[in-house]
């Protein structure tokens, strides 16, 4: 099914700009034009078939399901609704209020924010084309297993105590019910609306990865992966981890650069480690959570992510070897 | 005239969606008042938590994203 994109690229490298085969830029163009078309019409079809079928959940009926549940079925329900619920990551702040106003507890809620930049429909059905579904399952299952330690380990401390006062005497309004168009049209319309939206705020981490992706695999040479990356060197996990920290992209925008190190060879622990560190942590996403989070609980929340990502990291390389 | 309020952090999105009110009222020959509020207590106080949201004469009409210039001229014309 995936064939096209394969033929479409090598005819755009090898017939439409002629290039030799084997070469460096022949293999870079050749990345880059297979990991654009396949991501953006993955993208877009995947994004405008949920959008038609209204999958996509509002923030506002995730806390609606997740009221007065107890603790466990909370730590599970988040993470699977983190995974399914888009929000722009400007929400978090007032997300993470609305929950605590409905009586959802710090740790839940933390585990709805920390798995749902790491695992969403979206990134798990292109991660599954270009990668495999074993890779995939593991990414998943990984990433929903770190956001609920994270709650856990957050409700265990009782770090609610770190959450800024104000945060708590903020009291939630009902939101008249809008207006819903379930007609055919109104259907398309919402879809191809959720399409602009997602497409219009994630294309450039897309196109920057799948550029670095490209770079990656025409240019550097598996050699230099194979001498500090391999699972040999007991720093590479770490390193990749902390490389990662300052770096942001959208979980989908992350998939070519890691598709292009597993091919030269890196570990798939190593790889995931990396991924999750860019994905899940960002110097932007910090100041934002300051407002509602004192410096303890934040340091808290830094710690335990890159020390939970480095262990994900061996604990893979360990098991896939 | 109408009165709307842009509910958001001072995002982007949210500066776009204010922008795009301003627009299509001045395109339509509406006229508008537009406030933008970044008050968390005030944008929650609407039962608003996936910004940017839209208030138009008081009443929540859309949360969650820049709405479509279909529906913010839809708005405009009731």
């Amino acid at each position: 099914m995936f064939e096209v994109f394969t033929r479409l690229a090598d005819w755009t490298t090898y017939d439409v700009l002629a290039l030799d085969h084997g070469t460096k830029l022949a293999d870079a163009v050749n990345f880059f034009t297979e990991d654009t078309t396949k991501i953006f019409v993955l993208l877009v079809s995947i994004v405008f078939v949920m959008g038609l079928f209204r999958t996509m959940l509002s923030p506002e009926k995730v806390r609606g399901y997740m009221e007065g549940r107890s603790h466990g079925a909370g730590y599970v329900l988040a993470v699977i609704l983190g995974a399914v619920t888009p929000f722009c990551s400007c929400s978090s702040v007032p997300l993470f209020i609305g929950f605590l106003e409905g009586g959802i507890p710090v740790g839940v809620t933390m585990a709805f924010l920390i798995t749902s930049p790491l695992v969403n429909e979206v990134a798990v059905a292109i991660l599954g084309s270009i990668m495999g579904w074993k890779m995939t399952a593991i990414y998943v299952a990984t990433g929903m297993a770190v956001g609920v330690l994270g709650g856990l380990l957050i409700d265990r401390f009782h770090m609610e105590r770190h959450v800024e006062d104000y945060v708590w005497k903020i009291r939630m309004g009902v939101a008249a019910g809008q207006d819903i168009d379930n007609s055919l049209r109104g259907r398309v319309d919402y879809a191809w609306g959720e399409v602009r939206e997602i497409v219009g705020r994630i294309w450039l981490y897309v196109i920057v990865g799948i550029g670095i992706g490209a770079a990656l695999h025409g240019y550097v040479p598996q050699e230099l992966f194979a001498r500090y990356a391999s699972a040999d060197n007991p720093f590479a996990v770490p390193v990749a981890v902390l490389m990662g920290l300052p770096l942001y992209s959208n979980a989908t925008g992350i998939i070519p650069v890691a598709e292009a190190l597993i091919a030269k060879g890196v570990p798939i622990g190593t790889v995931i480690a990396f991924m999750m560190s860019v994905v899940a942590i960002s110097p932007p996403e910090f100041i934002m959570l300051r407002k509602v989070l004192k410096p303890p609980m934040l340091v808290f929340f830094a710690v335990f992510l890159t020390i939970a990502f480095i262990a994900v990291g061996y604990l893979l390389n360990a098991l896939f070897l | 005239m109408k009165s709307f309020k842009v509910l958001g952090s001072g995002c982007k999105n949210c500066v776009n969606t204010a922008k795009l009110i301003e627009e299509k009222a001045k395109a339509l020959g509406v006229e508008v008042q537009i406030e933008k509020v970044t008050d968390m207590a005030a944008i929650l106080g609407y039962g608003v938590m996936s910004t940017p949201g839209v208030v138009m004469d008081g009443k929540v009409i859309h949360a969650g994203g820049v709405p479509t210039p279909d529906k913010v001229a839809g708005w405009l014309r009731d």
